[in-house]
């Protein structure tokens, strides 16, 4: 007969460590998202040559594997003796993680959006501002919305690697559990199925905008 | 009134326009023909200051559009531009691509702007398609909607860049038959066309461009039926 010594309490533990995973997700992904969307515009209207630095600093956060950067990100608050929490950190990193990949989905949004449709609209008396705002950010975000949803699931698993800075993210959890209990299948199951719990909404979310919207194109 | 003086264009190392000049007055009708690569296209949207222009100046009823202190975004208002494409707006109904602009534009109110548009679309024959989104609609259809688009503006001129070259053949018909409804009415009109039966109908003169130069001018009359020009004259003898 199948017997384990996991308790509720450790149940609750583990929902504590998923608590911390959507935290930081959320914070990164939000701040992540508003960055790679500023940036990504900006790509989009400076052109090649000015965009250069930018695009420069942005292949660096996309090459660079996360836990490096993590690493590096602590040293680098510690040395210059900003006192950030452990928090503060993995959130600051994963957010330029994150706008990094989000910057190249959004100009690839902008870019997706036929120049021809911008120029009737900007003939029809409409602002750069109104162009962008009316007709390039709805149909952008169409286009966009699969690879963010990819993003922000990848964000969510990656962010497991914030426990090297000693948050205990559910994926941390389970490892202090398996190490107690010595139920190393059963809690990993466990913890797979938490991670499944929370990714399959969003990726529920984007599979349901892109029905509603696609009729319309 | 638009007057075009001198006007000279080039994209890199290729002058599209070789110094144009030409006045067009309210309510007439002018159509312009020529090969592809004349500049008959890029004409129109410098007339409304999509493209910049290299010399030379182009003038709507008293201002200058490519001078520095010129309001581009309410220029536009007064020149309604429909292109070869239809660039309908496809995350949106028929209806609200007609109010879009003149509400955010114009700041006109959601009614002020939806009868507007109702009427519109009505004139060009859409009235029943308000609720539909433009992929649902044919060429010929979206091409209208566009024209009302333009017109919901309550422009002073329109100006028509080949509007009906990338539709089928059976869908032609309608969308020149809206213009000429729009020239019978007394819309000052620009009409860069393919359709020479058309140009020969409804235009006051039809101007014919050659490699960036405008090779002749006059009623249709004389151009068609007595063209001095000779590229003119291969010209429509390959199109006939």
């Amino acid at each position: 007969m199948f017997d384990t010594a996991l308790t509720l309490a450790d149940l609750g533990f583990l929902a504590k460590g998923a608590a911390m995973t959507l935290a930081v997700t959320a914070v990164s992904v939000l701040a992540g998202t508003v960055l790679g969307v500023i940036f990504g515009v900006v790509r989009n209207q400076a052109g090649p040559y000015w965009s250069i630095p930018l695009t420069f600093l942005l292949d660096v956060f996309r090459s660079v594997p996360l836990l490096i950067q993590l690493v590096l990100g602590n040293a680098a608050q510690s040395i210059m003796k900003l006192g950030w929490a452990p928090f503060t950190t993995s959130c600051v990193v994963l957010s330029l993680y994150t706008a990094a990949y989000c910057t190249e989905i959004v100009r690839g949004g902008i870019s997706s959006v036929p120049l021809t449709t911008r120029r009737a609209a900007r003939s029809l008396g409409m602002t750069w501002w109104q162009d962008m705002r009316y007709i390039v950010a709805p149909l952008a975000t169409r286009v966009s919305l699969p690879s963010w949803i990819g993003l922000t699931l990848g964000v969510m698993k990656d962010s497991a690697l914030v426990l090297w800075l000693g948050l205990i993210e559910l994926l941390r959890a389970s490892q202090i559990l398996v190490t107690r209990l010595q139920e190393p299948l059963f809690i990993l199951l466990i913890c797979g199925a938490i991670y499944f719990i929370i990714s399959f909404p969003i990726a529920r979310l984007g599979g349901y905008l892109e029905k509603r919207w696609s009729p319309n194109d | 009134m638009i007057e075009i003086e001198n006007v000279r264009k080039s994209f890199g190392s290729l002058e599209v326009l070789k110094g144009i000049n030409l006045t067009v007055q309210k309510g007439e009708v002018l159509t312009i023909i020529g090969g592809s690569g004349s500049g008959k296209s890029t004409l129109l949207t410098c007339i409304n200051g999509l493209e910049t222009i290299d010399a030379g100046r182009i003038v709507v009823d008293g201002t200058d559009v490519h001078a520095k202190a010129t309001d581009l975004n309410k220029l536009r208002r007064k020149l309604g531009i429909v292109f070869q494409q239809f660039n309908a707006f496809p995350h949106l109904t028929v209806l609200e691509n007609v109010m879009l602009a003149p509400r955010k534009v114009l700041g006109q109110s959601k009614a002020e702007a939806e009868a507007m548009a109702v009427k519109q679309l009505t004139h060009v024959g859409l009235g029943d398609k308000l609720k539909v989104y433009p992929n649902r609609m044919s060429g010929g259809q979206q091409q209208r909607m566009a024209i009302a688009r333009a017109l919901a503006m309550s422009p002073a001129y329109m100006l028509f860049d080949e509007v009906t070259s990338a539709l089928d053949p059976q869908l032609v018909g309608e969308v020149l038959d809206t213009l000429r409804m729009l020239a019978s009415e007394g819309m000052t009109m620009i009409c860069v066309t393919h359709e020479m039966k058309f140009a020969r109908e409804v235009s006051d003169r039809v101007a014919f461009f050659h490699k960036g130069v405008m090779a002749e001018i006059a009623p249709p009359e004389t151009l068609f039926g007595a063209p001095k020009d000779p590229e003119l004259q291969n010209f429509l003898a390959a199109t006939h």
